[in-house]
């Protein structure tokens, strides 16, 4: 059985697909960077940020609102930044009562969640599509030419090959709790709260034991095969001089960005 | 109730034991639990071995201890050399063991990933390191699979690739635990075949006898941590008495 939520790489034959995983990692960082550091209310900025943004989409052959339909799901999470409407001094617009106490939402307030929130939904973008457009290992092998320390970049490939194998046990746990959750005829299944939940409790603790005597199976497969303490590995990405053009095409675009939202 | 063990008047095949010689081997787990009990084997070039035995018989015991990665009193020597401390990564350079759950042998995001990582870690430069992967996914069919990612394969494929990840480090010896478990025929069958063309000596542990019958022309049976047969496999096989007393069945 495979789980394949977490793969969000389409393939495609197009330009950002064949660009190397470093330009494109790079890039994302950057206009990330660049949207957090935009000031409040830049709506030009702002927009011309979007316009990158889709002509990224456009590059990647996976239609223009590709990364807006899978940005969605990030909303909610801006929705933490919701105390700056209070919080913010400024001229009060309306007042929210809350049973005894009044919430007032200023002008400021209001203009700084709205930034954020462009540029919380900017940014959540570009990421999606940094994921569609390049295969995960790729990326890890970006952040080691990158020179992110190796134990980072190793647990995040530890983390994405057994994000599978961890999923299939918890399905397989919660499947072998379903199929014996019966009920004696003419009683209600499952017992009490405090049962149930020590059953869960105890799932989650079969869980860790088998991950933890898992990694021990690993770690021996890892040794049998002359591990020791340092991983080696073979990067075949090569810049080309496409890539630098990219990244230096795109870098510029982002500083603009910056000139236009400050100035 | 103990088991009693029969006599065996079966002789080993005269051999040295160039590739692989274990003498009294012991092995106590930390908690107390004893798992070998002076196990001696020797294994010479080309030998195609089985090991089988009841589950905790010591069999994966014996086999964590071939290439180092347990280490317990008595003497293992892998083609001439002394495991110790010293030469454990060349020894492990030389055995090539496959665990019995490929999830926990494939642990890269890539095949290519996994199957150089043995090459990668014995120094050798990268065009070496490159050919053996070819070659050794040549050798289990695979080679369409390289930039494939591990998780996406099927059981069967990925039991082939974790013989690929051994192979391309070129070892002496090659130890499997179960290879045949799970699978569904038509991969069994395609396993049976590589084993078969593999040009390698090898000890596999396994319950299939109808496999051990159809591979391996020499048997070796242990039961709580000891050997208690070594001999030819069809002889093995013809005495119902021996393969009742450890709990095997005829094939």
């Amino acid at each position: 059985m495979h789980f394949d939520a977490f793969d969000r790489y389409h393939d495609k034959e197009s330009f950002l697909h064949r660009l190397d995983p470093r330009v494109k990692v790079v890039v994302t960082i950057v206009f990330i960077l660049s949207n957090a550091l935009l000031p409040d209310g830049a709506w030009l900025a702002f927009l011309t940020a979007w316009l990158f943004l889709l002509l990224a989409n456009h590059l990647s052959k996976l239609g223009l609102g590709y990364s807006l339909k899978r940005s969605i799901i990030a909303l909610p999470f801006a929705l933490i930044a919701i105390t700056v409407l209070f919080s913010i001094p400024g001229n009060p617009l309306t007042t929210l009562r809350f049973i005894t106490w009044d919430f007032t939402i200023t002008d400021a307030g209001l203009l700084r969640f709205v930034s954020i929130l462009i540029r919380s939904w900017l940014s959540v973008q570009m990421a999606i599509l940094l994921v569609a457009v390049t295969r995960f290992p790729d990326i890890i092998h970006a952040l080691e030419h990158l020179r992110v320390p190796a134990v980072l970049t190793t647990i995040i490939a530890f983390l994405y090959r057994y994000l599978f194998v961890l999923t299939d046990e918890v399905f397989r746990l919660l499947r072998a709790r379903e199929s014996r959750s019966a009920a004696a005829i003419g009683t209600r299944s499952g017992g009490g709260v405090f049962w149930r939940a020590k059953v869960a409790g105890n799932m989650a603790g079969q869980l860790f034991l088998r991950s933890y005597e898992r990694s021990d199976r690993i770690y021996n497969a890892m040794i049998a095969r002359g591990y020791a303490g340092h991983l080696y590995t073979l990067n075949p990405h090569e810049m080309k001089s496409r890539d630098y053009y990219v990244t230096a095409f795109a870098v510029l675009i982002i500083f603009l960005m910056q000139v236009i939202g400050r100035f | 109730m103990p088991v009693t063990h029969i006599k065996n008047n079966f002789k080993a095949p005269e051999c040295d034991g160039d590739i692989l010689a274990v003498n009294d081997l012991h092995f106590s787990y930390p908690d107390g639990h004893s798992a070998l009990h002076g196990v001696s084997l020797k294994l010479c070039e080309g030998d195609k071995v089985a090991l089988v035995g009841p589950n905790g018989a010591g069999k994966s015991t014996l086999m964590l201890h071939l290439n180092g990665i347990l280490g317990g009193k008595g003497e293992v020597e892998i083609a001439g050399m002394r495991l110790n401390r010293d030469n454990l990564p060349a020894i492990r350079a030389q055995v090539g063991l496959v665990f019995q759950n490929p999830d926990d042998q494939l642990f890269s995001p890539t095949v290519f990933e996994d199957v150089a990582f043995g090459p990668l870690h014995m120094g050798l430069p990268e065009d070496e390191v490159r050919a053996r992967v070819e070659a050794a996914l040549d050798a289990v069919r695979m080679t369409s699979y390289r930039d494939r990612l591990s998780h996406h394969l099927s059981v069967g494929e990925k039991k082939r690739i974790a013989i690929a990840t051994v192979l391309s480090m070129n070892p002496s010896l090659l130890v499997l635990d179960e290879p045949s478990a799970g699978l569904d025929p038509r991969a069994r069958r395609t396993l049976i075949n590589l084993l078969r063309d593999l040009p390698i000596t090898m000890l596999v542990s396994t319950h299939d006898m109808k496999l051990v019958e159809e591979l391996f022309p020499r048997t070796i049976v242990m039961d709580e941590g000891k050997v208690v047969a070594d001999g030819l496999t069809m002889d093995i096989l013809k005495d119902e008495a021996l393969l009742n007393a450890h709990g095997l069945e005829k094939p």
